[in-house]
Parts: C-alpha cells; sequence; structure tokens
C-alpha cells in the first residue's frame, strides 16, 4: 500500500537492469520502500544492479524473467506475490531496439522483436493488472515511446511495437478505472541509455533520470500519460500531421 | 440480503484510497455474510473518520453495520447504556443528554461508530483523568471470524476484550456494547480560556492546573517561531451544574440539539484552499480573536467538543492531495523531544491547520492502546506539501528516541519499523490474534502497510 504521499512499500521492476527503470525506482525510493523486486532475465547482471540499491538501505529481491517466455508470466507474478504481498508500483520496462531497417528484412528478428516488445508486454501487463485488480489498488507504468506515435522506416518494426504497446496499455487504463489500480504510459524520446548506447542523439534527447522524474509526478498526480521531455508532446502534434513525403525525409535520426 | 457495491475508500485525510466490496449489513447477517469471505478478507467499517487506511480493505470486503442507538437500552441505576456497535456518538448523544448522561469519552467529532471508538480505543479532553474509551466499556459482544459472537469483558476472555480495544477491527466485528456513562445536569459546558504565550509557559501551565478540570486541551500556532513559538490558546472545562446556570438557559438545562451549519461541496479548485498562506492567516486570527483569559464562560456540548462538525466533509478544503493528521504521544520528561518537534514542523515551513497538545494519564490494559501518560500532539497538514513525507519520518525518529508512539487511526505514513518500536506489545497482541482469527480473516490496507498481523 502506498502511504499518504503516494510513497510505495513494494516495487516490481519488468525488465531489472533497464536504465530507465531502475532511474524510476530510485526516484520512488523513500523511507517505506521496503521492498524492489528485480525481474530480469539475466540474474548475474540482476545481481550486479541490485548492489548500489542494497547500499540504499532497501531490500532487493532478483527473480528470473523472460519477456519472450510468456507462458511463465502468471507463475513469476504469483511467486513475487507470495513472497511480498501487494505491489504498489510495477514498471513495465523491458524491450529491445532490434537492427533498424534490417529487421525489418529479418522475419525471424521482425518476429522476436514483435514477439517481446508487444506480446511479452502484454502479457505481463495483463499478468500485473490482476493482480492489482485483486489488491484493489496500485500503478502499473508503462514504457512506451514516441517512436510509436508516427512509426517511421528507421525503425520501423520497433516503433509498431510501441505504437500496439501504447494503444494496449491505454485501452488497459481505462479498462481499471474503478478497480482502484491504474495504468501510466510514459513516452519517451530519445533516452541515453544501454539501448541507445553509440546511437546518434535526437533532437530533444534526455537522460533516464529526467524521464523518471517525470514519470513519478505523473503517478503522483493521476496523471495517464506523460511525455519525456514534455515539450515532445506538442512536437508530435505537428510531426503526425507532417505530408509523408515530407515525412521520410525529416533527419529525426 | 444484504447487496455488495465495488466501491473506492479513502480514510477522513482522502489520501491513499483503494477499492473494495462494500455492503450495509445486520449483526445477525453477518455469520452469513462471512462465509462469502474471499483471500483478501472481511474488515468492518465505520464512519470513516480515522485519517489514514485503517477502514480500508483493498480487494476484499469492507461492511458497514447497519442499526442505530435507538434500540440502544439505557441502565439509569448503573448508569450504563447497551448500544449497537454501527450507531454512531452523535445518536447516542440526542438520547443521552436530554436524560441527563453523558459519552465517557468523546473525541473532536461525534460522527465516530461505537465500534470505531473501542477499535482505535480513543481519547478525549479528559484522558489525564478518565483514562480511554475502553475504560468505559464494562462488556462487548465480539463477532468471530469462525461464525460465533463471543461475550467479551474484563471477566470473559480478558485477553480478547482487551486485544479488541484499540484492536483496529483486525480482532473481529464489535456487534455491542455496554458502556459506563458521566451523569451531567446541564447540557453547557463551564469554560475557563488562556491565551499562552510560549510552550514553556504553557506545558507549567497545564502541567500544574489540568488537574482541576475534568476537560483539557491546548491548541498551538504551529506557524508562529522565535520567541512565540508555542504560543497557544489553553481551554479547560468542566459539565456546567445546574447552578451555574443562567435563569434562560436553566429552563431546559439538558436540552441538546446540535446542528451543522454549512458543507463543503465536493469540488473545490485543486489544489485546495488550504495552503501556506490561508492557514497562517487563520491562526493568526485564531489567537488574536482568543482572550488573554476568560473564565466560567458558559458553552455549548458542541462548541466545545465538536466544533469542527459545523462543517461537513471539510477536508475537502485542502483539494486533491489531501490532508494528512500526525499524531504522536512522548512519555513525561520528553518535553525537550516536544519542543523539538514544535521547532522542526515550525521550521520547515510545512503549514498546519490545527495543532493540539493534551496531557495523557495513565494508560489501559490493551496491548495497542495509543495513549500512555505524557504529551500527545496532534496536527493536520496538507498532503500537498513538499517534504512532508521526510519531515514526519524525521519526527518518528525523534518520538521513537524518547519512547513515544504514533496514533494508527491518524496514521496514513510510517512504516512497520516504527509500529514495533512503539508498541512493545505488539507481539503478544498478535499471539492473542491468531489464536482468535488462525485463518487470518480480518484484514485492513492499515494491516498490510505496517504487517500487524505477522511477524
Ligand atoms: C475531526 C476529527 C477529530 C478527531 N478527534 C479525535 C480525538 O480527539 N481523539 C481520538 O482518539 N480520535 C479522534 N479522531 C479519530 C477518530 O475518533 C477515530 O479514528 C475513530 O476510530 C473513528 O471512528 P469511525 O466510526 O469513523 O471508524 P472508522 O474510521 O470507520 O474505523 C476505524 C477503525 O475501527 C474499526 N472498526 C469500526 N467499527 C468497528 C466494529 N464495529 N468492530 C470492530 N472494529 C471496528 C475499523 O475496522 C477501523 O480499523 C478524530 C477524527 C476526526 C475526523
Ligand atoms: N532509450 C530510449 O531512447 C528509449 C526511448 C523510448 C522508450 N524506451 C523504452 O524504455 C524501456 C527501457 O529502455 P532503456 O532505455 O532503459 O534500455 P535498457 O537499459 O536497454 O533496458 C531494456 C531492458 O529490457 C531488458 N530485456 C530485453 N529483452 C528482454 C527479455 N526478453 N526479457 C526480459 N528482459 C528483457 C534488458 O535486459 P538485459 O539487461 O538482459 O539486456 C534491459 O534490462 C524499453 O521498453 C524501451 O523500448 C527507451
Amino acid at each position: 500500500m502506498d502511504n499518504a504521499f503516494g510513497q510505495p512499500q513494494t516495487i516490481l521492476l519488468l525488465g531489472g537492469t533497464s536504465d530507465i527503470g531502475l532511474a524510476i525506482v530510485r526516484a520512488l525510493l523513500s523511507p517505506v520502500t521496503r521492498t524492489v523486486v528485480l525481474a530480469c532475465r539475466d540474474r548475474g547482471r540482476g545481481e550486479q544492479v541490485a548492489v548500489s540499491l542494497r547500499d540504499a538501505g532497501v531490500q532487493v529481491d532478483v527473480v528470473h524473467f523472460d519477456g519472450a517466455d510468456t507462458e511463465t508470466h502468471e507463475t513469476v507474478l504469483s511467486e513475487v506475490i507470495a513472497t511480498h504481498g501487494d505491489i504498489d508500483v510495477a514498471i513495465l520496462a523491458f524491450g529491445q531496439l532490434g537492427e533498424g531497417e534490417a529487421t525489418g528484412r529479418d522475419v525471424a528478428a521482425a518476429v522476436h522483436l514483435a514477439h517481446v516488445n508487444f506480446t511479452g508486454a502484454v502479457s505481463a501487463s495483463v499478468a500485473t493488472a490482476n493482480q492489482l485488480r485483486r489488491q484493489g489498488h496500485g500503478a502499473l507504468v508503462v514504457l512506451s515511446s514516441v517512436a510509436g506515435e508516427r512509426v517511421r522506416k528507421a525503425n520501423f518494426v520497433y516503433g509498431a511495437t510501441k505504437a500496439g504497446l501504447d494503444g494496449f496499455a491505454q485501452g488497459l487504463g481505462d479498462s481499471l478505472v474503478g478497480s482502484g489500480a491504474k495504468v501510466l504510459v510514459v513516452r519517451p524520446g530519445f533516452v541515453h541509455s544501454a539501448m541507445t548506447r553509440g546511437l546518434p542523439a535526437a533532437p530533444f534527447a534526455t537522460t533516464p533520470d529526467k524521464v523518471a522524474e517525470i514519470a513519478v509526478a505523473g503517478l503522483r498526480s493521476g496523471r495517464r500519460t506523460v511525455w519525456a521531455p514534455g515539450i515532445l508532446r506538442y512536437v508530435f502534434m505537428v510531426l503526425r500531421h507532417v505530408p509523408g513525403p515530407i515525412w521520410r525525409r525529416l533527419p529525426l535520426g | 440480503m444484504f447487496t455488495v457495491s465495488r466501491s473506492s475508500l479513502t480514510g477522513w485525510g482522502r489520501t491513499n484510497p483503494s477499492v473494495a466490496d462494500v455492503a450495509d449489513v445486520l449483526a445477525g447477517e453477518l455469520p452469513s455474510v462471512l462465509k462469502e469471505a474471499g483471500p483478501r478478507g472481511v474488515l468492518v467499517r465505520g464512519l470513516g473518520r480515522s485519517y489514514g487506511d485503517a477502514a480500508q480493505n483493498g480487494g476484499g470486503l469492507v461492511l458497514r453495520l447497519l442499526g442505530s442507538a435507538t434500540d440502544a437500552v439505557l441502565d439509569r441505576d448503573a448508569g450504563t447504556v447497551r448500544v449497537g456497535a454501527g450507531a454512531s456518538l452523535d445518536e447516542l448523544l440526542r438520547i443521552l443528554v436530554p436524560r441527563g448522561f453523558f459519552v465517557p469519552v468523546t473525541p473532536g467529532t461525534r460522527f465516530v461508530t461505537i465500534g470505531g471508538a473501542i477499535a482505535s480505543d480513543i481519547h478525549g479532553k479528559n484522558h489525564h483523568v478518565e483514562g480511554s474509551f475502553g475504560n468505559h466499556v464494562v462488556r462487548l459482544s465480539l463477532q468471530r471470524a469462525d461464525g460465533s459472537v463471543a461475550e467479551l469483558s474484563r471477566h470473559d476472555d480478558p485477553e480478547l476484550f482487551w486485544a479488541t480495544i484499540g484492536g483496529m477491527g483486525l480482532t473481529g466485528i464489535v456487534v455491542d456494547a455496554t458502556l459506563r456513562l458521566l451523569p451531567i445536569q446541564s447540557s453547557r459546558m463551564a469554560v475557563d480560556t488562556h491565551r499562552i504565550t510560549d510552550l514553556e509557559a504553557l506545558f507549567a501551565t497545564m502541567a500544574e492546573g489540568d488537574e482541576h478540570h475534568r476537560y483539557s486541551v491546548a491548541w498551538i500556532d504551529l506557524n508562529a517561531k522565535g520567541r512565540q513559538l508555542g504560543r497557544s490558546v489553553l481551554s479547560r472545562g468542566d459539565h456546567a451544574r445546574a447552578d451555574q446556570l443562567p435563569a434562560s438557559v436553566a429552563v431546559h438545562p439538558l436540552a441538546y440539539g446540535p446542528k451543522q451549519l454549512v458543507a463543503v461541496p465536493p469540488i473545490v479548485p485543486r489544489p485546495g484552499v488550504l495552503n501556506h498562506a490561508s492557514i497562517a492567516a487563520f491562526n493568526e486570527f485564531w489567537f488574536r480573536k482568543a482572550p488573554r483569559q476568560r473564565l466560567g464562560e458558559l458553552q455549548t456540548i458542541s462548541s466545545f467538543f465538536h466544533p469542527l462538525d459545523m462543517v461537513g466533509s471539510w477536508p475537502r478544503f485542502y483539494g486533491r492531495p489531501g490532508l494528512v493528521q500526525y499524531q504522536f504521544v512522548v512519555p513525561f520528561g520528553q518535553e525537550g523531544t516536544m519542543r523539538r518537534v514544535v521547532e522542526r514542523i515550525s521550521a520547515s515551513g510545512a503549514a498546519s491547520f490545527l495543532a493540539v497538545l493534551k496531557r495523557f494519564g495513565a494508560g489501559n490494559d490493551a496491548p495497542l492502546s495509543f495513549p500512555q501518560p505524557g504529551w500527545t500532539l496532534a496536527l493536520d497538514m496538507p498532503g500537498g506539501t513538499t517534504g512532508l513525507g521526510e519531515l514526519l519520518h524525521g519526527l518518528d525518529t525523534l518520538v521513537l528516541d524518547a519512547g513515544g508512539r504514533n496514533y494508527f487511526a491518524k496514521d496514513a505514513h510510517t512504516v512497520p519499523e516504527t509500529i514495533r518500536r512503539g508498541y512493545p506489545r505488539l507481539a503478544e497482541w498478535q499471539a492473542v490474534r491468531r489464536r482468535a482469527d488462525p485463518l487470518g480473516m480480518w484484514q485492513s490496507d492499515l494491516g498490510r502497510r505496517l504487517r500487524l498481523a505477522d511477524d
């Protein structure tokens, strides 16, 4: 149960090594935080990032979780709950970027990306939402992306998975109205993280900490969608209506 | 038959909501209703006047006991009343006062149920002489998780009796109770008011004069700093005797008819109209309005005990972030800690609309009862104040180091460890609870947040 200040006791990070996800966890830490559960496909990497959180004085549990392994998601969730009780905030942060246009020419790679970023995310979200609904409280933070706002050729499979996930998460949030559980959709632009390492930064590039700050403010004020940075909301109001021939030529990285 | 509706519930502070299946039930229906309990368990809710999440059970069943004080049985000779636990003090006072009796303890609002008063073992302005609500409960009947109803008193299963008093609804549902009453000659209070310039003077005046009055409480302006730190208005009173009444009142000495003057509409512009400026202005006004000293003034029961009840749903003034109430007690001899707490709040700039200081007398046998001999401070703060969580966490540490503790009925922020330090008899209470409810049917958000049931 969150306390009166929206400070959670138990936080679940799906994609336990995600730079943005960990930044959100850190921004949520407070004296009431009891447990952070890092759900990772590579537990060894999870244990590495757990160290700094444990130094901050929280109890960290690293559990095995593969976003692609959808049949296991409900079991992972119920084990987390059996061990730690109610989840106050769950952050869905796992995802992959793919290899740009090349992924769009490789059947197996395209299907794999769609499977992890969309199918896996849908599966983990539904499993989490069911638990939040049973508790009558709690929030699910879904990391969408501006890449799904208007899909561009440079990473169109990735963008399409985020477009699908964004729509799904909005609808999930609507379906949870009245249940006590809520969904916050976060739409970052280019973020300097492991995912984008080595790539040229796009305009309005930001950092995981900045995204986290915006996400946490959104949670506390009861928002349903936030953009990071906030200006991208207005940028995309325009970009959404740019004619196709011009859109294809825009230098958006 | 009872109907269940899925509703979002908060406490009086309107902070951390959760959704539960809520149903109004008659006491007689309870055994069959309890069979419907799911894995999230059952909780009884009174009038929702606890500030935090004590009367919530997210995802579970929340029951409200039907029944009113009109069924109450008054025994004039014994000076007791037997009343259903779903009845409110408001209803009960309307029956008792005209008949020359008063409830043994009343909080700052009369809109609490008998069940809620027992479950929080509430205290009033008379704690320094008469203790808390539980001290005046002669017996009670408790709906147990297994469907049976237990008769409890100081002689019949005293352990479960005392675990239920202050037990926050986690030992079962109090169905009815017999209370010892106070005979009164009039419905008026004879009140002495003193304006006090600082905290040291307040401690001294209260320590010395409180015992001469049944009721005593001081209102502190927490926005005042420096030399004015702790400036306050001390108000002490007793039930007026018939011979103290002027002729106009003496015709109907026991007349009683409290009214609500206004209610706050559901829509208040966010983030609320109570902010630092408006709160500081109010406190200044309140302090200046009080006379330097006024003795023997006659007041009504509602203006003396329940001034806030004149404005319905007043927390709405705080807007969306709601309000947080913080109440703790520190033992006598820890006046320095109380001073440090007041200094920290005053320095933080976190505005407090009403801060109330009171001296507690002896505690009772209930393991989770809040009052213990010492000083208690209760304050309201806008939930949206930045850094408030950290401020209160720091204050918790000061309070615990001084041997004090927090009050469950007000809490919406603290952590399980705080409770373990502040309530050393928690484990004892847990053992009684396990015996009474081995399957853990009684559950609440507060219980889960503070891990009250398990260790
Ligand atoms: C303006 C104001 C002033 C106040 N002043 C004071 C004060 O001076 N002193 C003080 O001590 N408190 C004070 N309080 C707090 C209040 O007295 C307590 O929170 C009280 O418990 C509220 O009663 P309720 O019926 O609203 O119960 P709720 O808030 O609905 O429930 C409180 C707890 O009681 C349990 N409960 C309710 N009914 C039953 C039952 N039948 N059987 C078992 N458990 C039950 C619930 O499960 C819950 O844990 C004040 C509150 C307000 C809003
Ligand atoms: N960075 C950006 O510019 C940006 C912009 C908008 C949106 N986003 C989105 O934000 C989220 C977090 O990204 P990030 O920037 O924090 O990048 P990141 O640090 O690379 O995080 C991505 C995480 O996903 C995990 N992951 C990948 N496949 C997985 C699988 N099958 N099962 C479980 N975990 C898997 C990775 O685990 P490993 O450590 O094991 O690889 C990693 O922890 C992603 O959904 C991303 O799409 C990022």
